[in-house]
């Protein structure tokens, strides 16, 4: 008997504004609906300035939206839940700590004895392939070891629902590569609902279900297309005919919201 | 390879072969000695004025020894570990309050900054006159001569913990003391030292100039009592130079609890 899938993202009308100069608003977000079934990966992708990670910080509880609600499960989005990870941009480690230390980091939040913590490290350390670089501090790390670390922290206190911000814009196209496939085996192990920002319309076709095109600012949802690839996937699979016509209705779409 | 692995932030690129700091403090101090024989020599100045390096020399020793110098250092040091203590623990925590409410700073820093424009040695004997002859006047003085530089340190360092590390720490449903403890404390502490590097060889400066204004005792009567009534020209140098290593002395002990704390990130 399996647990009932969880994870369910339902965003209704979601509108954020931030303060602009003396008076006005900068509306980021206007209006969003969206809905996420459990396990299913959904890619954002949009212009610049459309809202994306904006988004990702109200589903993460780390921004109120002015109007709108956002749930997972049916429980409102009202502060960091436990049950969402999320994976910067940036990897955001604390430079004094050892890689070990790091991943451990949300665990010593969450007051999680030390012998059970360091079985998990140990266990996450293996999952994203870092065992080696346990005990260096980021600064001895490569990008793409710190990028790894970022992800091992996030996957620590086992999120239902993983919220990735361009987690692997900053790296070589290659390493890039590597780790996208290594977040579709993870995500495949246990299953996940991931809702990723990406600038990539490859990288959004190779690794969601679904790809949502936000529109230029105040960002919309202006398309929401599947996309009808097979898992496992490789990155043969980019060939196929299906691909490009996906690619050619996100670029479609791309090309009507940045207008 | 191992060792390389073991030692946290080490860089595996080899150092070039260089000269122990040690043996470089070494080096220094000879030329130093050198050049004050040499000045005594070529300028013929008596004792009285200038006495030779190994005149002060074989006085330090004298003096350490008979006792006329271990208990006004004792004294001073003791002035200089309450008033270190107490000053940079209020500076510290004002720090900390200057870099996380605006209001506070607003409202604070002139006269922060005013309390540092006078000069300590003109407020001394106005402390002594309000404290009394005795250690409260000192410590005072060691704590306001120590909380300027550890505040402002302290302020910069706090301000400076990247925002985008906080926001991490907020995702991960850190608690505000969580925050302070396992984010801002650990980021701040390099600029921190950095103050309570400056601020400990002020308070050694604190309580000299504390001692001066009125006291029983200390190594700034010494200084004051070397010069008037005994006149005993070497025993000045030998209280200086026994000031100067107290200064070293506790500076480095500042860096040895920085490098246990701070380690090489």
């Amino acid at each position: 008997m399996t647990a009932p899938p969880v994870g369910r993202i339902v965003l209704r009308d979601i509108s954020v504004s931030f303060p602009a100069g003396r008076h006005d608003r900068l509306v980021a977000l206007g209006g969003v609906d969206l809905v996420v079934d459990p396990g299913q990966i959904v890619a954002l992708i949009g212009p610049n300035g459309s809202g994306k990670s904006t988004l990702l910080r109200v589903v993460a509880g780390l921004l109120a939206p002015d109007a709108g609600t956002a749930a997972i499960d049916g429980r409102p989005i009202d502060g960091p839940d436990p049950r969402v990870g999320l994976v910067f941009q940036e990897p955001r480690l604390l430079p004094w700590r050892t890689t070990a230390e790091n991943v451990a980091y949300p665990l010593e939040l969450a007051g999680v004895a030390r012998a059970e913590r360091e079985a998990r490290v140990a266990t996450l350390l293996g999952t994203v392939g870092i065992e080696a670089a346990a005990s260096q501090v980021p600064s001895q790390l490569s990008g793409g070891m710190r990028q790894r670390a970022a992800l091992a922290r996030t996957l620590a206190l086992e999120p239902q629902v993983l919220l990735l911000d361009e987690p692997f814009s900053a790296l070589d196209e290659l390493t890039r590569e590597r780790l996208n496939l290594e977040l579709l085996a993870i995500t495949a192990r246990t299953p996940t609902t991931v809702l990723l920002v990406t600038h990539s319309v490859q990288e959004a076709i190779f690794l969601a279900d679904r790809v949502v095109v936000l529109s230029a600012r105040p960002g919309r949802v202006v398309a929401d297309l599947p996309v009808s690839l097979a898992r496992p996937r490789s990155f043969g699979d980019l060939d196929a005919a299906i691909v490009s016509s996906t690619a050619h209705a996100i670029r479609a779409a791309l090309g009507e919201a940045a207008a | 390879m191992t060792a390389v692995r073991a030692g946290r932030g080490t860089t595996t690129a080899v150092a070039p072969a260089r000269i122990p700091s040690v043996v470089g403090a070494a080096i220094a101090l000879a030329a130093f000695i050198a050049i004050w024989k040499l000045i005594v020599i070529v300028s013929g100045f008596p004792p009285f004025i200038l006495p030779t390096p190994e005149l002060v020399g074989a006085r330090f020793v004298s003096a350490w020894a008979d006792g006329t110098i271990a208990p006004h250092a004792s004294r001073t040091l003791y002035e200089v570990a309450v008033g270190f203590g107490v000053g940079a623990s209020f500076a510290l925590i004002v720090g900390y309050l200057l870099a996380r409410l605006p209001l506070a700073e607003r409202l604070l820093s002139p006269y922060l900054v005013a309390a540092q424009a006078i000069p300590i040695l003109a407020l001394a004997p106005l402390l002594a006159l309000w404290f009394g002859p005795g250690l409260t006047a000192k410590f005072v003085i060691c704590a306001l001569i120590v909380f300027f530089p550890v505040a402002i340190a302290t302020m910069v360092g706090f301000r400076a913990v990247d925002g985008r590390l906080l926001e991490l720490a907020r995702s991960l449903r850190a608690s505000r003391w969580q925050i302070v403890t396992t984010l801002e404390i650990p980021a701040a502490l390099p600029a921190i030292f950095g103050g309570l590097r400056v601020g400990v060889t002020l308070a050694v400066v604190g309580a000299i100039v504390g001692e001066w204004a009125g006291a029983d005792r200390g190594l700034g009567l010494l200084v004051n009592i070397a010069r008037g009534s005994l006149f005993d020209i070497p025993l000045l140098f030998a209280t200086l130079l026994t000031i100067a290593l107290l200064g070293i002395a506790l500076y480095g002990l500042v860096v040895v609890v920085e490098r246990a704390l701070v380690g090489a990130r």
